[in-house]
């Protein structure tokens, strides 16, 4: 096994800066979307911008969903699904019809807008997370902050997956971490140094 | 707590390096871009905004080598503007690693063009920057290509067609307050923040936090300035700043 990040190509995201984080870290990382990649790695981030259906198509399309079911269950890899692809990590979303990988016992919603007219909608900025769960990837933290960009939230079936949580109007899951398996609806490598720390302790996890 | 208002530097670059302008004219050296950036970053500011003024008018693409070492070390959200005009630099821009593209002069000339960028790479980022100017008569125009071509199109158009186009947000320039540190045009503010259901950026005439808090009273998602993040004092002395946390959570009153 490499010591190396595999980041999951799939021509959904902006995969730019995930590097330049890796590349702060001093950690060496490879941007690619051959399966045969995920088998051997190390760790595993799974960005992700633009529309639920044609990132699973994409995934799909490239065998890297099932190499991701795979390496998730057989080699226990940490896996780290950032924004859009922590909302492929669950079982269904509102945004398409498409099954998800169902990495995680949960479904996508789309924000509610009749809940409160004068909410904008993508939620996008820089706003709290409530730390459910502090011996999680939020280990060190307190009261963080992360820039978030998105139209649609994760909603979790079982709590105790659940280690952040954001309010905008409602309140919506926005981590979650079962074992190896890790979801940020937030952008970490563009949240400074809160970001910096939930990166370091994604790579601490083996 | 909930969603901040972001307040974001604007930063514009040039051939010559970072300038500040007055009206859109009278450029003042501020420093070299990589420089500034770094400067921003060790602030942990909510965001930063790039505009190329001269890419459009000298007709050239981006300076895709300084951005991408600008966005580096830079580790929040970047927006980058300038010289825009195929898909190719849509896809370049977001491959090095910035967030948003903020668009223009394309609105007015290629508006196909931004559609496709928008199917391609989801509204949330892409940007429209209107470029409003009010002459002495008070008569409000839109502009582009930097602020010299007057547009036929209102503005109330404009923001139809915004919405229409699904745009992930508006930043609402007003020229004539560009560099002028007297304060935003808030009735421009208000009437365009009330129109939108997408977040709105105020930018051009802000001096400080007592500005950023006015145009933050009438719901704006965020604040921008440029003369207030890179001046200090009457001589304007270029000294980079940004508000401390502390200095944000009293301005957001939270």
């Amino acid at each position: 096994m490499r010591d190396e990040v595999i980041i999951v190509d799939y021509d959904c995201g902006n995969t730019g800066s995930v590097i330049n984080m890796l590349k702060f870290l001093g950690k060496k990382s490879k941007l690619s979307s051959n399966p045969e990649d995920l088998y051997e790695a190390r760790w595993i981030i799974l960005p992700g911008v633009g529309k639920f259906d044609s990132a699973i198509t994409s995934l799909i399309n490239r065998g890297l969903s099932e190499a991701l079911l795979s390496v998730a269950s057989q080699k226990k890899t940490p896996i780290m699904g950032i924004c859009l692809g922590m909302q492929v990590m669950c079982k269904s979303s509102e945004e398409g019809i498409l099954d998800g990988l169902g990495l995680i016992e949960a479904e996508v919603k789309k924000f509610p807008m009749s809940f409160d007219a004068t909410l904008k909608v993508p939620h996008m900025g820089w706003n709290s997370v409530r730390i459910k769960n502090q011996g999680s990837i939020f280990s060190g933290l307190k009261d963080p902050r992360f820039y978030f960009v998105h139209s649609f939230y994760v909603d979790c079936f079982q709590k105790g997956d659940i280690i952040g949580e954001t309010e905008y109007g409602s309140r919506f899951v926005s981590a979650f971490q079962k074992d190896n398996i890790v979801g940020v609806q937030f952008h970490p490598e563009k949240s400074h140094s809160y970001g910096v720390e939930v990166f370091r302790n994604f790579l601490g996890l083996l | 707590m909930s969603l901040s208002v972001r307040i974001i530097p604007f930063l514009l670059l040039s051939s010559e390096g970072l300038v500040k302008t007055v009206a859109f004219k009278n450029r003042k050296y501020v420093g070299d871009p990589i420089n500034c950036v770094r400067i921003f970053n060790t602030k942990e500011v909510d965001e930063l905004i790039i505009l190329d003024i001269d890419a459009t008018a000298e007709k050239r693409e981006p300076y895709f080598d300084i951005i991408a070492d600008i966005v580096s070390e830079a580790f929040m959200p970047v927006g980058y503007g300038g010289g825009v005009s195929k898909i190719q630099d849509f896809d370049r821009l977001f491959n090095i690693g910035i967030d948003k593209v903020v668009v223009n002069t394309l609105f007015y000339e290629n508006p196909k063009l931004i559609t496709e960028a928008i199917n391609k790479f989801g509204g949330q980022s892409i940007v429209l920057s209107l470029d409003v100017k009010k002459d002495i008569f008070g008569r409000q125009r839109l502009v582009s290509h930097c602020g010299w071509k007057i547009q036929k199109l209102k503005l109330e158009h404009a923001l139809a067609m915004a919405d229409e186009m699904g745009f992930g947000e508006v930043v609402l320039n007003a020229i004539h307050r560009d560099g002028t540190m007297s304060g935003y045009d808030l009735e421009l503010v208000a009437s365009v923040n009330g129109r939108l259901n997408m977040p709105v950026v105020a930018l051009g005439g802000a001096a400080g936090p007592d500005d950023f808090a006015r145009a933050m009273n009438l719901g704006v998602s965020g604040v921008g300035a440029g003369s207030a993040f890179v001046f200090q004092g009457p001589k304007r002395a270029v000294l980079i700043s940004y508000p401390s946390r502390e200095e944000i959570v009293n301005l957001l009153g939270d």
